[in-house]
């Protein structure tokens, strides 16, 4: 019994770091409509960077990520900017196939930089620290402070797209793209900034991935898949939905881990396809749209 | 004195040309009412001087300066609004918000404020909180209109504003007219409602098939040589 | 001229063949004729590479068919090249079936398969259509990893009794004067280039039947083609289950051809998916010519740059991008406009010519 309700509570905080992971990708899918094959690969890139940052300067990880974000910041920025805006408003050939290039371009880019070895995020005491709770069950530091930093993500979300300027251009620009423009729009630097904001989140849950486990430059695709399954378990257009996304995923990895240490990822893809096939519009789909 | 105009207009959907050559003239503080059959060419007009779709850059000159290559983003900020055909109100932005976003690409300071616009129109005042979809079709017109004039626009194109409303409401956004042009503002309207485009207009453009066919102040038309300029001979 | 006096000056008739197309047919005999006989005379490396090149280019054939002309955009492709390999083993290493059997058995029994997932997939669109194709693609993998008889996730090989039990080696071996290995590979050509001309074949064919037609439409405008009664959904799932027997047959050739599998290697995503987006996007998507320029310039690159490692998939990758930016059509796409030439006519053409005076 004790194993199971371990196995519960395991389940939702790594449902936080899935939920970080999709929380990016749900926001490119909002404002933009960019199905980002590259977003995995990018998280990785972005522990990279961490890994890089921390190593060179000698930092704490915590503290390497603050360096980081405002890097990414540009970088996300730039990217959009120069290159996948170019692939918008055409067919969806055209985004789906660049984002796919892109991925292989980064994963092949840090397989040359810094081999296939696994990587990790070295943070000392805390990454083995851990919250008894008694009855045998104690919480990891580490993925409790995982799921907060993915609530606080989704609060920070939340608070830019309801109660700023620029969330209000996102949601508009999202309803209607040539309206946009009559207000003054400029579309091409709100979805700059929209990218820009997401790889803030990349980095956030880029610190997470690398804390929590071994990293390396191959293993971004299975990252965007658990992303994009939060996603449309929690039904697109809404931040909340895609934390609950993020903890059933985790839950059920946790718990077909549980029955048979292989069947981890079995079992989630195995979730994500039955919600899909019970409820396609996800579990918590925004009301209009 | 001229504040807006269009030398020569045309204007393309792909192979399809919509405009041929139109020259039109709106001066300050005017109000110009473009009236002619569905697919005259009306709102591809009104479209063309707000930048959604391009014909040569001197093809339209605001204040003198070509303006016929710029995207409507910038547009918006030299200062034309246009309350597109449809309404198109945001629908996940609630009325203010709505209301809000109209001065995302202009902050200048002008007359109209969101106090102006519920003054003008005060029934939003109460919804100001309301997902715009929840509204009747005359007050999200209303909204649409608030929208634009929030950018203080010099210039304000209306697309068929009163199409599908009840004429009591129809009257009702009218009433608001006087208001927006008692600021300055030129206003350029497209209206399939003859009637009430000749009630307000100082001067009438009439299109029929993508060509000018009949220009005049509505007083001195006769309803022969409007019948004529809509349907052709 | 009064026009409605005269009445209509044109007359109008539907061509399919562009000018190159008779041309064509006589040069694609030939060609067939020179290929099939190729191994009487060329060495074991080419056609070792040619194999190589006639699957891919197959393989591009079935995803273009779905991509290009469908609107399918599947990253999960590798789902049927896997699962045609892994039957493969299973219909010859427990079934007992001669290989030459079990392709095309593979190729129903991937149809089967296809059809269930259909039900899944088919639930999301466009775009995150793609994703979710990938997602089954690893929960095929995942499973045949799960399966103690097949080698689990390390795999298994083929018996060299299997591998050789293909009718025609004994045969080749005697009248080529070769041994078995080299005598596998010729008769894996003559199978490759079997299933190389039916598909193209196939995709042919399709494109120039009624579905083909109902294809074009739904490409070019889905909500239209919908009000003209064309039941989308039906087209798109019976060219899903098309594609995806024909990439199973391809995949248990592949895997004859490889003899050892795994899960890893059957539902990898850069060789079976990816290689072969590229191929058909830098030849020209939407086009039977474009994914043979494609698979031509790909086997090239394969062969002169791979060694270059992780250099070479980062040229791979960022060519992908260059010209889905900036030739989004292809190479075939720059051809074709300039030239105006078809090889496969596929597509119909309004001509209106101007009526003699009588």
């Amino acid at each position: 019994m004790t194993g199971w309700i371990d196995a519960l509570i395991q389940g939702v905080l790594l449902g936080g770091l899935y939920a970080l992971f999709a929380a990016g990708l749900s926001l490119m899918f909002g404002v933009m409509r960019l199905v980002n094959l590259a977003h995995g690969d990018l998280i990785v890139l972005a522990a990279f960077a961490i890994l890089v940052i921390a190593g060179k300067l000698g930092l704490d990880p915590f503290v390497a990520v603050l360096v980081a974000i405002p890097i990414l910041f540009v970088i996300g920025f730039a990217l959009q900017y120069v290159l996948l805006n170019r692939t918008l408003g055409r067919d969806l050939l055209a985004p789906l196939l660049v984002t796919f290039g892109l991925s292989i371009i980064i994963q092949n880019g840090l397989l040359q930089l810094f081999s296939a070895d696994s990587q990790r995020l070295r943070a000392g005491a805390i990454e083995t620290a851990s919250i008894p709770l008694g009855g045998g069950i104690a919480v990891g530091v580490v993925p409790l402070l995982t799921l907060v930093s993915a609530i606080a993500v989704i609060v920070f979300l939340n608070l830019i797209f309801y109660r700023t300027p620029i969330g209000r251009a996102f949601r508009a620009t999202s309803d209607d793209l040539e309206v946009a423009q009559l207000m003054g729009i400029d579309i091409n630097r709100v979805f700059a900034t929209a990218m820009a904001v997401a790889f803030v989140v990349i980095a956030i849950a880029a610190l997470f991935l690398g804390l929590r486990a071994n990293f390396d430059p191959t293993i971004g695709p299975a990252r965007l898949l658990y992303a994009f399954e939060a996603v449309i378990i929690g039904g697109l257009g809404s931040f909340w939905g895609t934390l609950a996304g993020g903890i059933v995923l985790g839950l059920a990895q946790t718990i077909g881990a549980r029955i048979d240490p292989e069947w981890q990822i079995l079992a989630g893809h195995l979730a994500f396809l039955v919600v899909l096939v019970i409820r396609p519009r996800g579990l918590f789909p925004r009301a209009q749209d | 004195m001229a504040i807006l105009q269009t030398r020569q207009l045309t204007a393309f959907y792909g192979d399809f040309q919509a405009l041929y050559g139109i020259d039109t003239t709106l001066d300050a503080g005017e109000t110009v009412a473009i009236i002619g059959a569905n697919g005259a060419g009306k709102s591809t007009f009104l479209k063309a001087i707000a930048g959604l779709i391009h014909g040569a850059a001197d093809s339209v000159l605001l204040d003198g300066t070509p303006i016929g290559a710029c995207a409507a983003a910038d547009i918006v900020g030299l200062g034309v609004a246009l309350v597109p055909e449809g309404r198109r109100l945001f629908p996940s932005l609630t009325v203010e918000e709505n209301l809000l976003i109209g001065r995302y690409g202009r902050k200048m300071a002008g007359p109209w404020t969101l106090d102006r616009v519920y003054g003008l129109f005060p029934v939003l005042k109460a919804r100001r909180h309301s997902a715009t979809p929840t509204l009747s079709g005359g007050q999200q017109q209303m909204v649409a209109i608030g929208r634009a004039l929030m950018s203080n626009p010099r210039v304000l194109l209306c697309d068929e504003i009163s199409l599908g409303l009840a004429p009591i409401i129809i009257a009702d956004i009218y009433a608001g007219l006087p208001q927006i042009k008692a600021e300055g503002t030129s206003v350029v309207l497209v209206e399939q409602d003859i009637v009430q485009a000749m009630k307000v207009a100082d001067r009438v453009y009439c299109f029929q098939e993508g060509r000018l066919s009949l220009t005049g102040r509505p007083r001195d038309l006769t309803r022969e040589q409007i019948h004529r300029a809509y349907f052709g001979s | 001229m009064d026009d409605t006096a005269a009445g209509p000056s044109h007359s109008f008739r539907i061509k399919t063949a562009g000018r190159g197309s008779h041309a064509a047919l006589a040069a694609v005999i030939v060609a067939l004729l020179v290929l099939t006989l190729l191994p009487l005379f060329a060495g074991r490396t080419l056609i070792q590479d040619l194999i190589f090149l006639f699957y891919m280019l197959a393989l591009a054939q079935c995803w273009n068919l779905l991509a290009g002309y469908a609107g399918l955009i599947s990253v999960g492709q590798q789902a049927f090249v896997g699962l045609g390999g892994y039957l493969l083993f299973a219909l010859t290493l427990i079934g007992g079936l001669n290989p030459l059997l079990a392709i095309p058995l593979a190729g129903v029994i991937a149809a089967l398969f296809a059809l269930p997932t259909a039900l899944v997939v088919f639930r999301l669109r466009g775009a995150y259509f793609a994703i979710g194709t990938w997602v089954v693609a690893e929960v095929y993998r995942l499973t045949f990893a799960q399966i103690k008889p097949l080698g689990g996730g390390t795999g298994t090989s083929l018996t060299p009794a299997v591998t050789s039990s293909v009718p025609g080696i004994e045969w080749v071996k005697a009248l080529l004067d070769v041994r078995t290995p080299a005598a596998r590979d010729i008769v894996s050509y003559w199978i490759a280039l079997a299933l190389l001309v039916a598909t193209l074949a196939a995709v042919y064919l399709i494109l120039r039947s009624r579905r083909g037609l109902a294809l074009g439409a739904i490409r070019d405008h889905e909500a239209a083609a919908a009000s003209l009664g064309v039941d989308i959904y039906r087209v798109k799932l019976a060219v899903y289950v098309a594609t995806a027997a024909m990439t199973g047959m391809i995949g248990a050739l592949i895997y004859l051809q490889k003899a050892r599998i795994s899960p890893d290697a059957g539902f990898a995503v850069l060789d079976w998916t990816a290689y072969v987006i590229f191929i058909v996007v830098i030849g020209g998507i939407g086009t039977m010519e474009g994914p043979v320029i494609g698979a031509i310039i790909f086997y090239l690159m394969q062969r002169y740059l791979a060694d270059f490692g992780a250099w070479y998939l980062i040229l791979l990758g960022t060519l992908g991008i260059l010209v889905m930016l900036f030739a989004p059509k292809g190479l075939w796409g720059l051809v074709a406009e300039r030239y105006d030439v078809t090889l496969f006519p596929t597509r119909r053409r309004l001509i209106a010519e101007a009526r003699p005076k009588s």
